[in-house]
Formats: C-alpha cells, sequence, structure tokens
C-alpha cells in the first residue's frame, strides 16, 4: 500500500453559489498526525466530509487509500446503545465470538471503563461518552481517523485530559489522522502538521510543523510560540503588541 | 418527573388524603340532596358496585370495552407506525398525505358515529371503527415528526460502520423513534379509552359506555356512578401499563435530556 493516504487535488467545493473551498491541495502520509484549523464556518468541516467521501468535491480530486473512522464532536454514539455495544459496531460482523470479546475487553480496559460496559451513553458525563467514541473508531482495523471538533462539547480541563488520552491511545493504535478544529492549543500540543484554513473562500496558504515529541505539555515554548503564531496567521490583531511578534512564523 | 421537597411518605399519604377528602364532601353533601337519583351518595354507589360486580355484568362489561380498545388501537398502531414510517422517509409520500392526515386528525372521531352505526350496526365492530378513527392519525403524524427529529449523525454513524438500507432501518431509525412514538402511544391509547365509552353509549349493547348509558335510562345514578369511577380507574391503569414501556433500558435515554 502506497504510503500517501490521502490525496486532495485542486478540490474547490461550492455548496449553491457559495464557494466554500477553493483550489485546495493536501498530501498526508501514513502515521501522519494533521490538525485543520480555521474560525467556524470556514470550511474545515466541509474539507473533513469531502475528504470521508460523505460528499463529492465540485471539481478536483481526492484519493484515499485504507480504511477510514470518523469521530464526531458530540453525541455520535447511539444512546439506544451501551457502550459496549458501541465499541462494537465496527466489529459486530466478527464470527469468532470469542476473538470478539477479547477486542471489546481490550478497547474497554484501553479507555479505562471497566465497570461502564453496560452503561448507556446518557448514563456517561461528557468526557467518558467522547472516550467510547475513540474506542469505537478505533477498534477493528481502519488506518486513517478523521475527527471532528472531537471534543469541542467538553469543559476546558477535560478538554486537556482528552488530548493527553489521545495521544496515550495513539501510542497504543497507531492511526493516520485528520482533526478539524477551530482550538489551536489543542492542534499545537497534538498535530505534526498544522494546516489553518483562510476565509470563505477557503484555502491552504501555509502550513506550520512542529517537531516535538508527544505528549507535549501546553506550556512548552514551542507549543506556546506554535499557537502564538497560529493566532496570527488566523486573525491579525487579535493579539496585542507584546515584544513575542517579533518572532517569525517558519512557514513553507 | 422528579419531585424534590416531598419525601416518600409524603408522596404516598397525599393523594389518599385528598380522595378521602373528596369521598367525605362527597358524602356531606348527599346528605343535603334527598334524591339519590339524583345524587347518589358513596354508600349507594359501593351497594351499586356490589350489585353489579355480583352479578358479573361488570365483567362482561369490562372485557367488551377492553377487547374493543385493544382491536381498535393496535389496528392503528400496527397500520400507523409503517405509514408514518414511510411518511417520514418519503417527502414524496408526505407532500402528498399530510394535509388529508391533518384534516382527520383535527376531525373529531365522533363525528363518525353516524356512519359507523350505518356501515357497522351496533356491537364491537363500530367501536373498534371509532377507535381505530381516534387512535390512527395522531400515531402517524407522531411517527413521521419522530423520523425528522432523528439526528443526522446517526444515520452518518450507521453508514460509517457498514449499514446497509434494512440494518439502517433496523438499528437506526426504529430505535431512534421508539421513545416519540411510545408517547405518543401513550396519549392515543388515552383517547381510544375515551372514545369507547362515547362510542358504546350510543352503538353499543354491551360495554362500559353502554352500561353508564343503561344506568341512566333506569335511572340508577348509583350504578351510573360506579361505572364511571371503573372507567376512570381503568384509564390510569392503561397509562401505568404504558408507562411501563419508559423504563425499557434501550428507550430510557429518550426521556433523560
Amino acid at each position: 500500500m502506497s504510503d500517501k493516504l490521502i490525496h486532495v487535488q485542486n478540490v474547490s467545493h461550492s455548496f449553491g453559489n457559495t464557494t466554500v473551498l477553493e483550489n485546495v491541495n493536501l498530501t498526508i502520509s501514513r502515521g501522519e498526525f494533521i490538525a485543520i484549523v480555521g474560525p467556524s464556518g470556514c470550511g474545515k468541516t466541509t474539507l473533513l466530509n469531502l475528504i470521508s467521501g460523505y460528499e463529492n468535491p465540485s471539481s478536483g480530486s481526492i484519493s484515499r487509500n485504507g480504511k477510514l473512522r470518523m469521530v464526531y464532536q458530540q453525541d455520535g454514539l447511539l444512546p439506544w446503545l451501551t457502550v459496549i455495544e458501541n465499541v462494537g459496531l465496527g466489529i459486530r460482523h466478527l464470527r469468532d465470538a470469542e476473538e470478539k470479546n477479547r477486542q471489546l475487553k481490550d478497547a474497554i480496559e484501553l479507555i479505562g471503563l471497566e465497570g461502564f460496559e453496560q452503561h448507556y451513553p446518557h448514563q456517561l458525563s461528557g468526557g467518558m461518552r467522547q472516550r467510547v467514541e475513540l474506542a469505537r473508531a478505533l477498534t477493528g482495523e481502519s488506518d486513517i481517523l478523521l475527527m471532528d471538533e472531537p471534543f469541542s462539547a467538553l469543559d476546558y480541563l477535560t478538554r486537556i485530559k482528552m488530548r493527553n488520552e489521545l495521544v496515550r491511545l495513539l501510542k497504543e493504535r497507531p492511526r493516520t489522522v485528520i482533526l478539524v478544529t477551530h482550538d489551536i492549543e489543542e492542534a499545537a500540543q497534538l498535530a505534526d502538521r498544522i494546516i489553518p484554513l483562510t476565509t470563505r473562500p477557503a484555502t491552504i496558504l501555509t502550513e506550520k510543523r512542529i517537531e516535538l515529541e508527544k505528549p507535549r505539555s501546553l506550556t512548552d515554548p514551542i507549543v506556546t510560540e506554535a499557537v502564538h503564531d497560529l493566532l496570527i496567521s488566523l486573525s491579525p490583531g487579535s493579539l496585542p503588541a507584546t515584544e513575542k511578534t517579533g518572532i517569525k512564523a517558519e512557514e513553507n | 418527573m422528579h419531585q424534590t421537597g416531598i419525601n416518600r411518605f409524603q408522596r404516598r399519604v397525599l393523594p389518599l388524603a385528598v380522595l378521602l377528602f373528596v369521598i367525605i364532601s362527597w358524602y356531606i353533601i348527599s346528605l343535603f340532596v334527598p334524591s339519590n337519583s339524583v345524587f347518589p351518595s358513596p354508600v349507594d354507589v359501593f351497594f351499586g358496585f356490589l350489585e353489579e360486580a355480583g352479578s358479573g355484568r361488570l365483567a362482561n362489561d369490562l372485557i367488551a370495552s377492553l377487547f374493543r380498545v385493544t382491536a381498535g388501537f393496535f389496528l392503528a398502531v400496527f397500520l400507523g407506525i409503517p405509514l408514518g414510517l414511510w411518511m417520514g422517509v418519503q417527502p414524496f409520500a408526505r407532500a402528498a398525505l399530510l394535509p388529508t392526515i391533518n384534516f382527520f386528525r383535527n376531525l373529531s372521531p365522533l363525528a363518525w358515529i353516524p356512519f359507523a352505526i350505518l356501515w357497522f350496526g351496533i356491537g364491537d365492530a363500530p367501536a373498534v371503527f371509532l377507535i381505530f378513527m381516534a387512535a390512527f392519525f395522531p400515531i402517524v403524524l407522531a411517527t413521521i415528526a419522530a423520523v425528522g427529529n432523528i439526528p443526522a449523525v446517526y444515520f452518518r454513524v450507521g453508514s460509517d460502520y457498514g449499514m446497509n438500507r434494512w440494518e439502517i432501518l433496523k438499528n437506526i431509525t426504529f430505535p431512534a423513534i421508539a421513545p416519540q412514538v411510545i408517547t405518543s402511544l401513550r396519549v392515543t391509547a388515552g383517547l381510544s379509552w375515551l372514545v369507547v365509552v362515547a362510542a358504546e353509549m350510543i352503538a353499543g349493547n354491551d360495554g362500559l359506555g353502554f352500561a353508564i348509558w343503561d344506568a341512566r335510562n333506569g335511572l340508577r345514578m348509583d350504578l351510573l356512578v360506579s361505572g364511571m369511577i371503573v372507567i376512570g380507574l381503568i384509564g390510569v391503569i392503561l397509562d401505568r401499563v404504558l408507562v411501563q414501556l419508559t423504563e425499557i433500558p434501550s428507550i430510557r435515554w429518550g426521556y433523560e435530556r
């Protein structure tokens, strides 16, 4: 299998007369963690929907190599299924009952929800629900994880915890990840490459690479610097002029 | 449903106290109304009830009414839910049929009584027909609304995990609409119980509705009130039975947010 899992070529997309994405090019290799950031309504989710194949682009082409799994913002768990039934959705066709049970047990252990297997989503906290979503997406065969604002419905501290949780889970079950978020901190803490989308019609002007071991501290100078640079490139004028403004964004 | 500020003991005792107050007030008023053919006392009603229960007439009427309600209601459920599902997923069907369904929904089922008698005579059939007319349209409309309320993300999850159309219907649509549909079943079962009484008063020769009409014709107000009490109690019990459906774990979520 090729090492280029996702290849987005000259993609433009419109809804009616509104052009949402214009001439987007993006290549994603196996094992990469990409974050797409930008303001609400800029077309991040549209780009993710195009990559997942949920929508077809108005022009251009997208090739995918490998199996995709999607993690939704919130309430992507089916509320009438228990934790274990939700997690097992991806392996429900597995014939071997023993193997299936082993995988389910592993998944529950992975997210530390032993004892909650028979609970329903509405009986869990927001953070627990999101962990179940992750376990569901990571159970069974898949190569690419598409995450649409996965932690945005959580409170701040839970969100930070979930980032570390995601890093830990990905160490256990490596996947190529495309994360869509408006949370710049989240992107800086998690991603190898950060792609800021411009306002509509969105296109990719720059990208930022962060080469730093994970898990990363939120207050690591490299992370805070990346947050700073991204704020400037996404929303010039959002920061008061300080001595830090002098740092030049490393762009390519 | 969560009540605060009162304990379990109060929750048990308060309703009984109100009930006792109503019965005592009723008794006191009856002392001042000499004719028990106009205003029977609780004691008259109690003995009237024993007479009806002892003769077997009460059981007979009860079974007749329950049979009609069950038949009409289940007919409405088994035809109404599939039609509602179809209209819920097919914009074409919805556009074509919704105005007609809405018209009949807003037409009192009692307006059908003359035709019910003309077409079906006296007995079970006209009552079943009227109950069906009362329950069918609200069930269809509630099912359409429930289908419309399913968050799109559930269908996406279904197709993400490789479900085909049948699996999506069975594993996503059905469980997603269940809570809302069950709520509508509670409402329409209550409506059916209201309608059976009216139907039997006019187009019956047995049943609880016929029994109270018959009691009125015989000027036996004690039997009439005893019949009214039985009708009310059965209505409450029917609802209690249907409420059990909302306690099913895979349905409970629909009432929790």
